[in-house]
């Protein structure tokens, strides 16, 4: 693939963690790297698992195919290939994966002269992922509390989950989650809009400017963050609601038994008892 | 390690920005502060703001719904204010039981009072749409933050209007309260068989964990090259500089694909407008056209066969 314009003179030597000049070159569009090639075996691994796993199944319905995690018997034992130890496998391959993944982009950031939100950013996504299948699992003493790979199955699995708890939606760390999540998505769209509004302001019309932005967010709700500050808001909802989230997961189980429950505190507190 | 930008260290103070001069137009309400915490995070500057009429209206409208809420909580426990925070979360204001149908005729305490707190809720709401028009409009801008809270519109009118009138019953609708509208959920989900095999809430989920993925992207992109002038983007829109170019190049070389620093925004307003959009649709559909979203999902082959 052809290089852009301007891209020859970024493409400089150095900036790498590990492994020097050896993977310190690019294939087409893509940056390699030592962790490039991490990546690439951890996929292709993990990938041609998940293919061989499905092909155990009885199904090829790309909704339907479902690979489990080992029986809750087998604890955090290693289990046969066909009763989950596949699925250990993925899990390892896919965390190795997810891993190379932001270490790589550590590598572009130093290339590039950037800072390294990004990375940091992707961590908590990581962690997410981690939490569910690999903390929550280690907590409760067996492989087999993670959730499937497989599209409706996954589904299902968090179904379950809730209703094992009796209402997810009384756990007050999924309600923050959630909230930062829907933040999350009502910032996005304004400031998304706020750009396209300034910069496309309607046929034949001159492009507005930055104060024309702040200017319509004061009028609008006598605030405006500023176009630097609306990059720290959206990463901090964005970063928030995957963290509340892992951390809504990783209490159900461990510490908290149903969420309906839970809220007995509050009716007793010494104030109105 | 390198300077990471993180949080502004040194805040300036001048003179208040008064915002740029709109001809025709009532005057802003000139209060001006200055908040040290917001100035870390972002601009320290709180205030101007623009009434006008659609604002002053909308407001009007939008307290009379809360006041009506709130009223309704506390003659719910007697109107004692200990019992009004004790049970705060429980505490719910319903909508009228399916014998009054979708009549907007209905006895106060047996759910008038819901109906008319929708009505001023539904009237400050679209006031504020008139807002966000014709604010953008005077100011010569596009009207994209007017059509994508329109986007949010349909979803809270289909919740609230649009589906219990397709069904005939305003006990359809969800009801005000915090406990209460979440029970509303979750046994919207159980009635229907299951909301998660609702291709439309499928959509909405996946947009919205796209917007928080858009966002992380977005916002530590920017972030990472702010110290290169990254933040200005409408400048770097017309012009690329170098903070344009590395963002650009970083995805490039992490995924082998890039937007621009305007088609970002489009990726942003689109990810963020389809969800409310697709979640909309999806509650419409559900008990109007589609009973059973296991059985639907079942006989197209995206649920085992019964």
């Amino acid at each position: 693939m052809a290089l852009l314009s301007f891209e020859r003179k970024y493409r400089v030597r150095g900036g790498t963690l590990i492994g020097g000049d050896l993977f310190d070159f690019w294939v087409g569009p893509f940056y390699v790297g030592f962790f490039g090639v991490t990546t690439l075996f951890f996929t292709a691994l993990g990938t041609g698992l998940i293919f061989f796993a499905a092909s155990l199944g009885d199904t090829w319905n790309f909704w339907l195919i479902d690979i489990q995690p080992p029986d809750l018997s087998y604890g955090l034992a290693l289990a046969p290939m066909r009763e989950g130890g596949l699925w250990q496998i993925i899990t390892i391959c896919a965390t190795g994966a997810f891993v190379s993944w932001a270490l790589r982009e550590v590598e572009i950031c130093r290339k590039l002269g950037m800072g390294y939100h990004v990375p940091i950013a992707f961590s908590f996504a990581i962690l997410a992922f981690a939490t569910l299948n690999i903390f929550r699992p280690l907590l409760l003493g067996a492989w087999g509390e993670g959730f499937p790979y497989g599209i409706m199955s996954h589904l299902d699995w968090v179904s379950n989950l809730g209703y094992s708890f009796v209402n997810w939606h009384y756990n007050p760390v999924h309600m923050i989650a959630v909230t930062f999540f829907f933040t999350n998505c009502l910032a996005l769209g304004l400031h998304g809009a706020l750009v396209l509004s300034a910069t496309n302001p309607g046929r034949g019309q001159e492009v507005k400017t930055p104060d024309h932005e702040d200017t319509f967010f004061r009028d609008f709700i006598s605030y405006s963050i500023g176009p630097l500050g609306i990059h720290r808001l959206g990463l901090f909802l964005a970063i928030s609601a995957a963290f509340f989230s892992a951390v809504s997961v990783i209490i159900a189980g461990p510490w908290i038994q149903s969420w309906v429950a839970w809220w007995d505190w509050w009716r007793v507190l010494p104030i109105w008892s | 390690m390198a300077y990471q930008n993180i949080f502004t260290q040194v805040q300036l103070r001048g003179p208040a920005e008064e915002g740029v001069h709109v001809a025709d137009s009532e005057p802003r309400y000139k209060y001006y502060t200055f908040n040290y915490w917001a100035g870390i995070l972002g601009n320290a500057q709180i205030g101007p703001v623009y009434l006008g009429l659609s604002g002053l209206l909308s407001l009007v409208f939008g307290g009379l719904a809360i006041t009506i809420i709130g009223l309704n909580f506390a003659a719910s426990v007697d109107w004692n204010p200990l019992a009004f925070m004790r049970e705060f979360f429980w505490l719910t204001l319903d909508p009228p039981g399916p014998e009054y149908g979708f009549s907007p005729f209905v006895p106060l305490a047996e759910g008038g009072w819901y109906i008319m707190t929708g009505f001023f809720l539904t009237a400050s709401v679209l006031l504020w749409f008139v807002r966000s028009y014709r604010r953008a409009r005077e100011l010569g801008m596009g009207t994209h933050v007017a059509w994508a809270f329109a986007s949010a519109i349909w979803l809270f009118l289909v919740l609230g209007f649009i589906r219990p009138l397709l069904m005939g019953s305003w006990a359809e609708a969800v009801p005000y309260g915090i406990f209460s509208h979440l029970e509303w959920t979750n046994n919207f989900s159980l009635i229907y068989g299951n909301l998660f095999y609702n291709p439309f809430h499928m959509w909405s989920i996946f947009f919205l964990y796209g917007s928080a993925l858009l966002f992380a992207m977005h916002g530590a992109t920017i972030l990472a090259v702010g110290r290169l002038g990254g933040d200005r983007e409408i400048e770097q829109i017309i012009d690329r500089g170098t903070a344009s170019e590395r963002a650009g190049l970083f995805w490039r070389w992490t995924m082998g694909f890039n937007a621009t620093m305007e088609s970002i925004h489009r990726w942003a307003w689109w990810f963020a407008v389809l969800t409310t959009l697709t979640g909309g649709i999806g509650i419409l559909l559900t008990g109007t056209v589609v009973n059973n979203w296991f059985l639907w999902a079942s006989e197209n082959g995206i649920a085992p066969p019964l």
